[in-house]
């Protein structure tokens, strides 16, 4: 066992995810090759056990397809997904089945999450009959009555025999919650667990995520798309565009230092709930491109304010950035060779 | 010189045009559990050239508001009280086709998802013309397709893009198409329900940004309703805080966030993540419970059961009603809290 903490429990490596685009009769007749939508591409991590990892981004980034690579639920085009020292891809389907016990998810909709036609106690108890981790129902209904309990549905019995169209949002959540942990799993994929929940709900439901990753031992891969929560809850943080990762770190230097100019445009995006409060920087025009047809060497390059002609033809590689930071960011100006073509005064070492 | 800026503050308050007054109105929806009131007893008012932020949460009303002042609340709900002045004028007791030219040419509406606004089979160019053209039939085709033109380009999107279907346009090039709208149509207020909510966060604030600079351009008077804290606070002159179908709280937009009197306004505050705080310096307040259902709500003040400063005697008994508290002089802080409306204590 204790060799076991000598690797991170999630690693992915040079993990690339493609999805083919549809196409007509016609189209397939035309002899052109298949169209693909470069959903995820190059991207590698790793998530150290207790860790808070960030994924962010906007949508089209590819965070959500990272975050199901992640546990299996896609199986990547290349790379490999390495959960606790072993590449998921050389599992056998029971086997895998067997380690999905350890990685469970939380989506955005609660209730698309569940089964309409179970009761809470036998949608959360559901994954210990198919676990066979317990054997009587009696020993279910005890461990899903905790685990209600765990998660703030008290009292337990109450809420046992209820429908999720019966109660309401955040506490649907707190189920989903439940299910997730009733496994005791190592780690949990949150895809924007609070996005659906009402405002004066979403804070309560942080601190009780929380709360149960030191009350379980959990490590989690939080995705959001809103860059304030995830420097309330994350430890390290990595923002993707376009498939790729552009720039990665503890959220302190890449919230305090960024590196690379759409981090800067995206946390400066960020709304602040102060009147008071005037933008920093200002925001680049244009959107997020199709991910069928990716600009060609870096990615944010025609949207880029700083934008050089290499930034067009060389695709840049994560590199530490100078100003002593520990984050990593893909920019040629910023933290790769030619950083003498940065026509914005390096911002470093500014104390 | 205390004086004199309280004064001008005045002046400026008594001199602002007033255009629509809002009194009294409530808004009925039959379900099979009951009646319930998506809105009660709402009061209050909006100037010209302001942009009021409406917060709340899902529940609390502020869309069926939104609605009803278009008078576009579809059965099994109807207008069951009140008044709606806008220029002076009682919306509610205007005729099919007088409401036809409300809607549109007067108030505009922009919802969260523009498709759902824009004709799938229409070209921009028509939508835009056909706006125009609707309630200026004087101006032809060539002329209104002139004014299409400038104004795309005025909202950052290339005219030759007027040729495009709805759906070949991104989120936030429909969303700007639905300013555009208002714009020709020179709307005198704009709904705009959750007009961000849609889109990323870089077009969001694209999009704030141009609203900013079109609102001082053309003196916009734009009723905001957002559950997004953030956004209303960029925008906003003036914040309206909505909870379970009441107004609670309202005054100028520094004042709700900066000195909130309703502990739901406050608590509201104290629960969204801040995100040009360290993280180590920010504790989220955590509201207890969830917003009421509207078929049995509390009685007294609907939030007294999720209040912190909930007094026995008063709150859940009596109704406190939207009251002008003297805070600070040259602001209009109404709030709806015995916590600040003086009260004898009942027997």
């Amino acid at each position: 066992m204790a060799e076991q903490s000598e690797y991170p429990l999630v690693e992915l490596r040079n993990v690339t995810k493609h999805f083919p685009v549809a196409r007509g009769f016609m189209e397939s007749l035309s002899g052109q090759p298949p169209k693909v939508v470069h959903a995820v591409e190059d991207v590698s991590f790793q998530i150290q056990r207790g860790e808070v990892f960030g994924l962010a981004g906007e949508s089209g980034s590819g965070k959500t397809t990272t975050g199901r690579l992640a546990i299996h639920l896609l199986k990547p085009t290349s790379g490999e997904v390495i959960f606790n020292g072993i590449n998921l891809e050389t599992l056998s389907e029971s086997d895998m089945r067997r380690m999905r016990r350890q990685m469970q998810a939380i989506f955005q909709d609660p209730f698309a999450s569940m089964n309409p036609r179970m009761t809470l106690g036998e949608g959360i108890g559901h994954g210990l009959k198919i676990q066979k981790l317990e054997n009587s129902a009696a020993a279910i209904e005890q461990r899903v009555k905790e685990i209600l309990d765990h998660v703030g549905l008290t009292p337990a019995e109450a809420y046992y025999n209820r429908y999720p169209h019966q109660i309401s949002g955040g506490q649907r959540q707190r189920a989903v919650i439940a299910r997730a942990l009733v496994l005791h799993p190592d780690f949990i994929m949150a895809d924007e667990p609070i996005a659906m929940a009402d405002v004066s709900v979403r804070s309560v439901l942080l601190d009780l995520m929380i709360r149960l990753k030191q009350e379980f031992n959990l490590t989690y891969l939080f995705i959001t798309h809103d860059l304030a929560t995830a420097k309330y809850i994350c430890d390290r943080i990595a923002i993707m565009y376009l498939g790729k990762i552009v720039e990665i770190g503890t959220i302190h230097d890449v919230y305090q230092n960024p590196q690379h100019p759409y981090t800067e445009a995206l946390l400066a995006a960020v709304p602040v709930p102060d009147p008071r409060h005037k933008r920093a920087k200002p925001i680049p025009a244009g959107e997020i491109p199709n991910p069928i047809n990716p600009p060609s060497g870096c990615r944010f390059h025609p949207r880029c304010p700083i934008a050089q002609e290499v930034c067009k033809h060389e695709v840049p590689q994560l590199r530490l950035a100078p100003t002593g930071g520990d984050n990593l960011a893909a920019c040629h100006l910023r933290t790769g060779d030619y950083q003498q073509l940065d026509p914005t005064v390096p911002t470093a070492f500014h104390i | 010189m205390a004086n004199l800026v309280q004064e001008t503050a005045l002046t400026q308050h008594t001199t602002r045009d007033l255009l629509l007054q809002v009194r009294d109105l409530t808004v009925t929806y039959q379900t099979r559990n009951g009646s319930l009131n998506a809105i009660e007893h709402l009061n209050f008012d909006m100037y010209r050239g302001e942009v009021l932020g409406l917060v709340g949460e899902s529940g609390s009303g502020k869309s069926t508001l939104g609605k009803a002042l278009l008078r576009m609340i579809l059965p099994p709900g109807s207008i069951s009280a009140g008044q709606i002045l806008f220029d002076g004028k009682n919306i509610l007791q205007f005729s099919a086709e007088q409401m036809r030219d409300i809607r549109g040419r007067q108030i505009s509406m922009i919802f969260q998802d523009p498709m759902t606004s824009l004709n799938p089979v229409q070209r921009l160019d028509d939508h835009i013309i056909e706006a125009i053209r609707v309630h200026e039939p004087q101006v032809s085709r060539q002329e209104a397709l002139k004014r299409a033109q400038e104004l795309v380009s005025r909202l950052g999107i290339e005219p030759r893009r007027l040729n495009d279907y709805p759906h070949q346009l991104s989120g936030g090039m429909r969303q700007r198409i639905m300013i555009g709208l208002a714009l020709a149509l020179k709307a005198k207020l704009i709904i705009a329900d959750e007009p961000t909510t849609s889109l990323d966060v870089i077009v969001e604030a694209q999009f704030l940004d141009l609203l900013r600079e079109l609102k001082d351009e053309y003196g916009l008077t734009i009723l905001l309703i957002s559950h997004n804290i953030g956004i209303v606070a960029e925008l906003a002159d003036r914040v309206a805080v909505m909870y379970a179908g009441q107004i609670v709280e309202v005054s100028d937009s520094d004042q709700v966030f900066h000195n909130p009197l309703h502990p739901y306004t406050d608590g509201l505050m104290k629960s969204i993540p801040n995100i040009s705080l360290e993280a180590e310096h920010q504790t989220l307040y955590r509201m207890e419970g969830s917003p009421p259902n509207l078929i049995n709500p509390p009685s007294g003040c609907r939030f007294n059961p999720r209040c912190p400063h909930m007094m026995p005697e008063i709150c859940p008994i009596k109704v406190p009603p939207l009251t002008l508290i003297p805070t600070q002089p040259s602001s209009e802080h109404q709030a709806a809290c015995w916590l600040h409306i003086p009260h004898d204590k009942p027997e």
